[in-house]
């Protein structure tokens, strides 16, 4: 009965409050938001004199950027969609920002100082090649600026001012690989590859793009690698076998070459030469195993060993600091520190610049560098170097220090977990409470007067701000309310972060040693994070831990790297390279005695791995051991397999951690006419308070609540493309809901003339899931709800009364319940690109969808409107009950953006986590940038709200005291009067 | 106290006042009566007239435990007019009326001794009151409880106890899915 009332309780409050909007006062209480730009590709300094010193950059998040040259925030920034990659940046007319993208086939020019797109011209083509953007200095065509462009197999020249298209010369009818373009007076010169061996040259009218020359010559031998420019008119290559380096001289169109073994220019090294892509005059960078080589090509084509550097890491592109003069930068490592080295290209000896600098080691190597020169006042050159690190970050450091950094290694998050805080410790000191109560009552006497309006407008900023700084929500302890927890985030880098949930703030990093590139593992790339140890009751002086999975390469087929990190303190705890790979990793719903989570780790040959390697952990497992299944699904082939364990591994080498599976069913789709694009399961934490839905007539209806439930949604395979390439007859959606134990289908559904991409949540015992109608050319949602109708019978109250009953008991897959489905579709106007439902604790509160919408915002919804049992005209007692009346589309409350005016660009995923307080559930949305938010469903029905006036409290309480005490005496007086007359 | 009575068992008694009542003891009656006071006609009027009075008070008593007893069927009629402006819904006003009407039966049930003290009288026959008083109780208990089921605050539906069973465990644990990346 209480939980009727409660429920009842609830549903009115859902009923007050239909939307979950802020007030313009609360942006910034609970939530906060980064921004990143992702690792740097390209960057151009723009320090002229006047206006403000910035660097434009873009990245591999196809972000273009103009970041503040002093402090390294933001001034500007476009996220270009996912398949629209940047080729090329640079700084046109001085006031414009070029970026080519989409493999050379958009140009699109920006305005310098408020990043306002100028104009934009599509260059299109045929075939896929390399794309180049060039900016001539001083090169014009009827009074145009030109810039060239070679993408997509031809070479434009685009009008600097207005992005049209001047001339245009299609090479891909020639074989010609372009490499580069050079420009010489009026003439273009492009020069290129024709099959690794011959060197094509073509030279080009600036002015109107006329062929004047077009000349060949063949190497003998292949060539390795691309031809590196190293001065107007002279390239080098490494041959196929790369122990000889090419010199290629061009003049006038005439080609002519020589070469020369790298063993003549050093003796003692020998290896896999690599030219470093840095653009020097007169010079080159050759990479031999960790060394870097220097080297001069002299007039004449002579190559002169300049330098030989150990340890090398980076070497710049060259500035040029004055009429003739030329400037570069590298860095090389020694004795934990970075050095970097200014030189002239022309007189080695001497050191413009020469600092030593100590970077976070957690930051790794130098990836990339950029340099910018500046003017002291003493008319010397001064340098500042703009580093890319291994782990993405960016830091400017100038003058021996680093003058600011940004971790952009978040820009690229790829997989979020969350830890607890370690409890707080006892003994506070009185000083500090009596410090706090003072603050506390000042906060309360502040927010009292905003609340009576006698606030000042001061007042009122000190009250903002007072709610703003909060030092409450940024402790490093756990809360009783449960939303302070650490956000554990893999990024692509291989660099675990530890956020706080209060205000973002990274608590720890690590570089992971064990996802460093090394001879065993080249590639090493961090797949995903689970939680592998959190301590609840018996272990509560462990910290927690999480397991970071990873494997060697991009293919299956390389080993796994497993390792393990203190959640606390962010440390390797220990780590595992494995000869086996790692397809899949299946966490287990046990736990050993400190509290580790048992996990399967199944390789691409169908064996299982348990971890942690315990004796412990097998026995716990042979207890469970007929009741481990496994379904593998294959996308290519349209199959899904279910499996069982079966024995340890028949092997050479016995290891009784390694367990064999037999095959159980297959479900088989036919390929002619469906193929796999989405699948989606229960998230394995879920918890879920009830088992039965109450109609409005009292009656019930029982959830089929099964953790092993896979849905999966198919596409004809002609419409598994880009809406717009069928007509709808070609198209169909099934849908089905499986038994990953059984193999049994549950519920299987078309909807003709619809097609994919397919997003999906599974929540409960209802999926719901997006995807496009052809007929009515909208997107579409559908909602399929399961109820078990073998415990439908379950009707007599008596047997409820008298605890007769089994629905409590547990339940086999095997029993083969009879369900039936119930669904309904509504359109929905944005396309989406995640969806997530909200979590809380105990499953009580009323559930919401996080949609995350292609404007990089994140949408909440209530279930409420996806609703089997919506009807058009509902009854007075559904209304009752919360049944909003059908219509054939889902409402887009604009309140109800959980993101309100920011934007989440590029955003990739939405995770919820439930907090402690049953009506609330943290939200943390990233892409290339992060947010973070705690909403409530059905709002804080079991909190005082954070702007609840305390002070105003305590004074009603005190005046009904006195008034109270004032009644008590006149009434005595009364009496006392009364008894004298 | 105990050195008193030795320091008087040993003394002669120098005063004493006889406090006992003796205005009712023809024997000790050596104070004449005030004029006009007849002291016989009380004597002889005392035992018919107590009996009078008696027997008026019980009729009285019985009468008043009788109207007593009625007393909650206004209660009850009350009740039910104010139930029916509550209405059907959930709302602090119907639950606060239904509750009251639970209440106070439930508070006159208990205290059924209570209220007929006052009327307790050996010739008085209360069990017929009692029984009223008691019937009539348990009929406004009955109209708040049945107010309570019209509210649907009864647990006399499935829904009600199955909504706090938690959902079966699962014997089978399966995972799995499409391979990492």
């Amino acid at each position: 009965m209480a939980i009727r009332v409660f429920l009842i309780v609830l549903l009115f409050l859902s009923f007050t409050n239909l939307t979950y909007s802020l007030y313009e006062d609360q942006v910034g209480l609970m939530d906060w938001h980064q921004k990143y730009i992702g690792k740097v590709k390209h960057a151009v300094f723009h320090t002229q004199k006047t206006g403000r010193k910035r660097v434009l950059v873009s990245t591999e998040e196809n972000v273009v950027a103009s970041l503040d040259l002093r402090h390294g925030e933001i001034f500007w920034r476009h996220v270009l969609g996912t398949n629209d990659v940047i080729d090329g940046l640079d700084i046109a007319l001085g006031k414009y920002v070029i970026t080519l993208s989409s493999d050379g086939s958009i140009l699109r020019a920006w305005n310098l100082p408020d990043g306002q797109m100028v104009w934009e011209s599509s260059l299109p083509g045929s075939k896929a090649s390399k794309s180049i953007l060039y900016i001539p200095k001083n090169l014009k065509a009827d009074k145009d600026d030109l810039i060239l462009v070679y993408g997509k197999g031809s070479l434009n020249a685009v009008s600097g001012v207005d992005g049209e298209v001047l001339w245009k010369k299609d090479f891909s009818g020639e074989s010609i690989e372009v490499s580069h373009i050079i420009q010489s007076s009026d003439v273009i010169y492009v020069t290129g590859f024709v099959d690794s061996s011959k060197i094509s040259v073509y030279g080009l009218n600036a002015k109107n793009g006329e062929l004047l020359e077009n000349n060949h010559a063949a190497l003998p031998f292949g060539t390795f690698g691309e031809l590196l420019s190293v001065s107007g008119d002279m390239f080098v290559v490494l041959d196929e076998m790369r122990s000889k380096i090419v010199i290629v001289h061009l003049r006038n169109g005439e080609i002519s070459y020589n070469q020369k073994h790298i063993s003549d220019l050093t003796k003692d090294l020998a290896g896999q030469a690599v030219i470093l892509p840095s653009r020097l005059p007169g010079m080159f960078a050759l990479n031999i195993n960790s060394y870097v080589l220097l080297i001069k090509v002299t007039n004449q084509g002579e190559l002169v060993l300049v330098d030989k550097v150990n340890n090398g890491a980076a070497v710049s592109d060259s500035l040029s600091i004055s009429e003739d003069e030329h400037a570069f930068a590298f860095v090389h490592y020694g004795d934990n520190k970075i050095h970097l080295s200014v030189k002239n290209v022309n007189d080695w000896n001497h050191d413009l610049l020469k600092e030593s600098i100590v970077i976070d080691h957690q930051k790794g190597k130098i990836d990339k560098i950029f340099v910018n020169n500046y003017v002291r006042t003493d008319r010397s050159h001064g340098f500042r170097a703009l580093m890319v690190m291994e782990d993405h970050s960016l830091l400017l450091v100038q003058q021996g220090e680093i003058v600011w950094s940004r971790e952009d290694g978040l820009a690229s998050v790829v997989d979020v977990t969350t830890s607890e805080l370690p409890v707080q410790k006892e003994g506070v000191s009185v000083a500090k409470v009596e410090q706090n109560l003072f603050e506390w009552l000042k906060g309360h006497m502040l927010k009292l007067k905003g609340t009576l309006m006698i606030a000042s407008p001061d007042d009122l900023a000190a009250i903002q701000a007072l709610r703003l700084r909060s030092s409450e929500k940024s402790k490093m302890t756990r809360d009783h309310n449960g939303f302070r927890k650490l956000l554990i985030v893999l990024t692509r880098a291989g660099k675990v972060f530890a956020l706080h949930t209060g205000d973002g703030r990274v608590v720890w990093s690590i570089l992971l040693p064990s996802l460093h590139k090394s001879e065993a593992c080249e590639n090493p790339v961090g797949l995903h994070i689970y939680q592998w140890q959190v301590p609840h009751h018996h272990a509560l002086d462990e910290n927690p831990s999480v397991l970071v999975v990873g494997q060697c390469g991009p293919s299956l087929s390389t080993p796994a790297v497993l390792s393990f990190i203190d959640a606390y303190t962010g440390m390797e705890l220990k780590s595992l390279s494995p000869a086996h790979t790692a397809a899949q990793v299946i966490p287990l719903p046990h736990t050993d005695s400190t509290e580790q989570r048992l996990h399967l780790i199944i390789d691409d040959k169908q064996h299982a791995y348990l971890y942690p390697r315990t004796p412990e952990a097998i026995d716990i497992l042979k207890h469970e051991f007929s009741n481990v299944y496994w379904y593998s699904v294959d996308a290519d082939n349209g199959v899904i397999r279910g499996h069982a364990l079966k024995s340890n591994c028949i092997q050479e080498a016995v290891d009784e951690y390694c367990f064999d599976f037999r095959d159980l069913w297959s479900v088989v789709f036919p390929s002619e006419s469906e193929k796999i694009i989405a699948t989606m399961t229960r998230k394995s934490n879920e918890v879920v308070h009830t088992q039965a839905k109450v109609m409005t007539d009292y009656d019930v209806m029982y959830k089929y609540i099964s953790k092993n439930l896979l849905f999966v949604a198919n596409a004809a395979p002609k419409a598994a493309g880009e809406i717009g390439t069928v007509i709808p007859e070609e198209a169909w959606l099934v849908i089905y809901i499986l038994d990953t134990v059984t193999g049994r289908i549950l519920h299987r559904m078309t909807h003709h003339g619809c097609q994919g991409p397919v997003h999906a949540v599974f929540s409960e015992n209802w999926v719901v899931y997006h995807y496009f109608n052809l007929r009515a050319h909208r997107y579409e949602m559908s909602v399929v709800e399961i109820y078990d109708q073998s415990r439908a019978d379950n009707k007599d109250v008596w047997r409820f009364v008298l605890g007769k009953h089994n629905l409590t008991s547990p339940v086999s897959s095997y029993s083969r319940p009879e369900v039936i489905a119930k669904s309904q579709s509504y359109f929905f106007t944005h396309s989406v690109k995640a969806i997530e439902v909200t979590s809380t604790a105990k499953g009580i509160t009323s559930k919401q969808l996080l949609i995350g919408t292609i404007g990089d915002q994140v949408l909440a919804l209530d279930k409420r409107f996806l609703d089997p049992r919506r009807t058009v005209n509902p009854s007075q007692a559904e209304k009752e009950d919360g049944i909003i009346p059908l219509t054939d589309s889902l409402p887009i409350i604009p309140q109800s953006y959980i993101t309100h005016a920011l934007k989440v660009e590029g955003l990739r995923g939405i995770v919820t986590v439930p907090a402690k307080l049953e009506s609330t559930s943290l939200v943390f949305a990233y892409g290339v940038d992060l947010f973070f938010t705690q909403i409530a469903p059905s709002r804080t029905y079991d909190s005082l709200t954070e702007d609840f006036s305390y002070a105003l409290l305590l004074l009603t309480i005190v005046a009904l005291v006195a008034a109270i005490f004032v009644t008590w005496v006149l009434s005595e007086r009364k009496d006392l009067q009364d008894k004298w007359r | 106290m105990d050195k008193g009575k030795g320091v008087m068992g040993s003394n002669a008694r120098r005063w004493a006042v006889d406090f006992s009542d003796n205005s009712t003891s023809p024997s000790s009656r050596d104070v004449p009566d005030p004029p006009g006071f007849s002291r016989a006609s009380i004597d002889q009027d005392d035992s018919t007239l107590s009996r009078q009075k008696k027997d008026a008070e019980s009729n009285w008593k019985s009468q008043k435990a009788w109207e007593v007893a009625q007393a909650p069927f206004k209660n009850l009629l009350m009740m039910g007019f104010m139930m029916w402006m509550a209405g059907s819904t959930v709302h602090l006003f119907s639950i606060g009326i239904t509750f009251s009407a639970l209440w106070q039966p439930i508070s006159a049930l208990q205290s059924v001794g209570k209220i007929f003290e006052p009327y307790k009288d050996s010739r008085v026959e209360l069990l017929g009151p009692k029984l009223l008083f008691i019937a009539l109780n348990l009929g406004g208990l009955a109209l708040g409880v049945w107010k309570l089921n019209a509210l649907g605050l009864l647990p006399t539906h499935t829904s009600d106890w199955v909504s706090s069973l938690p959902p079966a465990q699962e014997v089978e644990y399966s995972g799995g899915g499409l391979n990492l990346r």
